[in-house]
């Protein structure tokens, strides 16, 4: 039997997020959270490598965060995967992503062994795109990022990967972390079927001891960075503003001459 | 044990030759390397780029350190983390900067993760904290609506990747001096669990948008696909490229590639004219370092033109056909020359 692990992230689906400005943490309580959009195409992915592969495939999504976010890995059962996982508790909070990544790699070490790891490549609330890569180095396996298209037979899997310039053709052996991005696939809509059955598996919960962590090492804590200042962006240019509405159009196109001119010898004509 | 010090930056060479968010790197890491009164590295690996690494030197680094080996020509992340790490524990620098392209943003979490250390994503401003010697990454958070500051009190080195166009490099000067060191190669070290099978070349998912000097950009008020479409040729008669609003992708005017802002891309150019596009905080964030921003809009109070350096307040329905006429009518001959 072979396992895919889908690593998911509750985020917040509107702009009302809050931050804590002690500890410069996202506050998560809110009610409006669902599974980070990117992480679909990874969720998708491995269901129709677990529906096209002839060998039998289980599906294990895991996740951090508060108890709430079990509703996310609902969202990714409802789609075809096996079972789920929530790293959750105190110990967890206010993680970055070296955090992040230790807690996610020792709950790895437990439920060894695994062949393909999936995530998706930024989640949209940290917009770090970080954790992924960092769960591949501290787990030492094989790292594909940026990935679009996945071909999986489980002796080689084929990546492509969208680069600066083009698209790289990439081969390597299992066990592999891979972070897709949004071209791989397009994500199926849960089946109610699905989503009862969703609402029937029991999720499991895990602290930092059911993964044998160094407690130290976790949470805030455990993180190297902390946010020190938040604040509000301020541009100060403050144009002055023509008004084209009174002076109309012709002297606003002088305006703009003005204080706009373009070098003739590399202003094109029509062609 | 020995104290870390000194700034280092990770070069990028595609090709064989330096690529140019090398110099802004540099750029960042001067002001920084100044600030500490340390010297500023470049780490660059590569094949045949040893003659290229003087453009280095000229745009800011004290010492260039190349890698250079045929199986350093394309980028793995086997091979350069292995041999990043072994030079970043040897020597201990005390910042370590990559920019944020897909390069750097896959090196750079590993090397964090084997060092144990801090890493700020996609940072838009760096400074130095004078009284702790810390470095203070910026970085835009919750869709460009705050930034948010962050630093790596005491681990080290500090590490960020920097957003490409966040800073214009400095320019090139030849009679800077500096040391080029071509590293040893423990060749055990080069080999890759990830093999290339094959390359395809798409030039449409390079940067044109953030290699222009002018950009032409149109947002909702637009209003139509037909008078964003007039933007193709306004930009080509001044010799500048289209950009674009999330907006305006969504409603199908323009291709992704076109897209400015935090999920776009980030552009700098000498001239950014901003047509029909209010400001969201998520655009601003994408262009906000443009040497000069120009904005016309409906609407006075829109947020884009506390950016700007010039505001018209016009409806583009007026302004954009007389515009393009006026282009098309006069093209440089009693117009627009030189000033």
């Amino acid at each position: 039997m072979k396992r895919i692990l889908v690593l998911v992230k509750q985020v917040p689906t509107t702009e009302s997020v809050r931050l804590n400005e002690e500890t410069g943490t996202m506050i998560r309580t809110g009610s409006d959270a669902a599974i980070n959009p990117l992480d679909l195409h990874a969720v998708e992915e491995a269901v129709r490598i677990k529906e096209s592969s002839t060998e039998e495939v289980a599906i294990t999504v895991l996740s951090m965060g508060p108890l709430q976010a079990q509703s996310a890995i609902r969202e990714a059962l409802a789609m075809g995967c096996d079972e789920g996982i929530l790293l959750s508790g105190r110990e967890f909070a206010g993680a970055d992503t070296w955090a992040t990544a230790y807690a996610l790699v020792q709950c790895i070490r437990v439920l060894e062994p695994i062949d393909l790891v999936l995530s998706g490549e930024r989640a949209t609330d940290g917009e770090t795109g970080q954790v992924g890569p960092m769960v591949a180095a501290m787990w030492d396996v094989p790292l594909l990022t940026y990935v679009t298209h996945l071909a999986c037979d489980w002796t080689q899997l084929v990546a492509h990967r969208a680069i600066e310039g083009g698209t790289e053709e990439v081969g390597c052996r299992f066990p592999v972390v891979a972070c897709v991005l949004r071209d791989l696939n397009e994500p199926r809509l849960p089946t109610l079927s699905g989503k009862v059955a969703a609402h029937d598996n029991e999720i499991k919960v895990l602290d930092g001891n059911a993964i044998g962590a160094d407690t130290s090492l976790l949470g805030l804590g455990g993180s190297p960075t902390r946010v020190v200042k938040v604040m509000y962006p301020s541009f100060q240019r403050n144009a002055e503003l023509f008004h084209a509405i009174d002076n109309g159009v012709g002297v606003a196109l002088d305006y703009l001459e003005s204080v706009f001119t373009i070098d003739a010898s590399q202003t094109k004509g029509p062609s | 044990m020995k104290k870390a010090r000194g700034v280092w930056v990770l070069g990028e060479q595609r090709n064989g030759r330096i690529h140019p968010v090398s110099h802004e790197l540099l750029a960042w890491g001067r002001s920084l390397a100044d600030g500490l009164n340390v010297s500023l590295e470049c780490i660059i690996a590569g094949h045949g780029i040893a003659e290229d690494a003087k453009q280095l030197i000229a745009h800011g680094a004290d010492r260039v350190r190349c890698f250079d080996h045929r199986q350093l020509e394309i980028f793995r992340v086997d091979p350069y983390v292995r041999l990043m790490e072994r030079l970043i524990r040897e020597y201990k620098p005390e910042i370590l900067l990559a920019a944020a392209t897909t390069m750097g943003r896959t090196v750079m979490p590993v090397l964090a993760a084997h060092l144990h250390t801090g890493l700020t994503a996609d940072c838009t401003e760096l400074a130095i904290d004078p009284t702790e010697r810390l470095l203070l990454q910026t970085r835009p958070a919750i869709g460009g609506n705050v930034m948010a500051t962050i630093k790596t009190p005491s681990h080290r080195p500090q590490m960020a990747t920097v957003r490409p166009k966040s800073r214009r490099p400095m320019p090139a000067d030849e009679s800077r001096t500096g040391e080029i060191v071509t590293e040893f190669i423990d060749e055990s070290l080069l080999d890759s669990r990830v093999s290339r099978l094959g390359f395809v070349e798409d030039l449409t998912m390079g940067s044109s948008i953030q290699d222009a000097d002018v950009v032409i950009a149109g947002g909702r008020g637009l209003r139509t696909s037909k008078r964003f479409a007039d933007l193709f040729e306004i930009a080509e008669r001044l010799g500048g490229v289209v950009g674009a609003s999330r907006c305006a992708v969504d409603q199908g005017w323009a291709p992704y590639a076109h897209q400015v802002g935090l999920s776009g891309k980030s552009v700098s150019p000498t001239t950014y004219i901003a047509l029909g596009i209010s400001g969201s905080p998520n655009h601003l964030a994408g262009m906000s370092s443009a040497e000069r921003i120009i904005a016309v809009n409906n609407d006075p109070d829109a947020p884009i033109f506390q950016v700007a350096d010039v505001g018209i307040v016009a409806d583009l329905a007026d302004f954009l056909p007389a515009w393009l006429e006026r282009l098309r009518r006069g093209t440089g001959e009693e117009r627009g020359g030189p000033r």
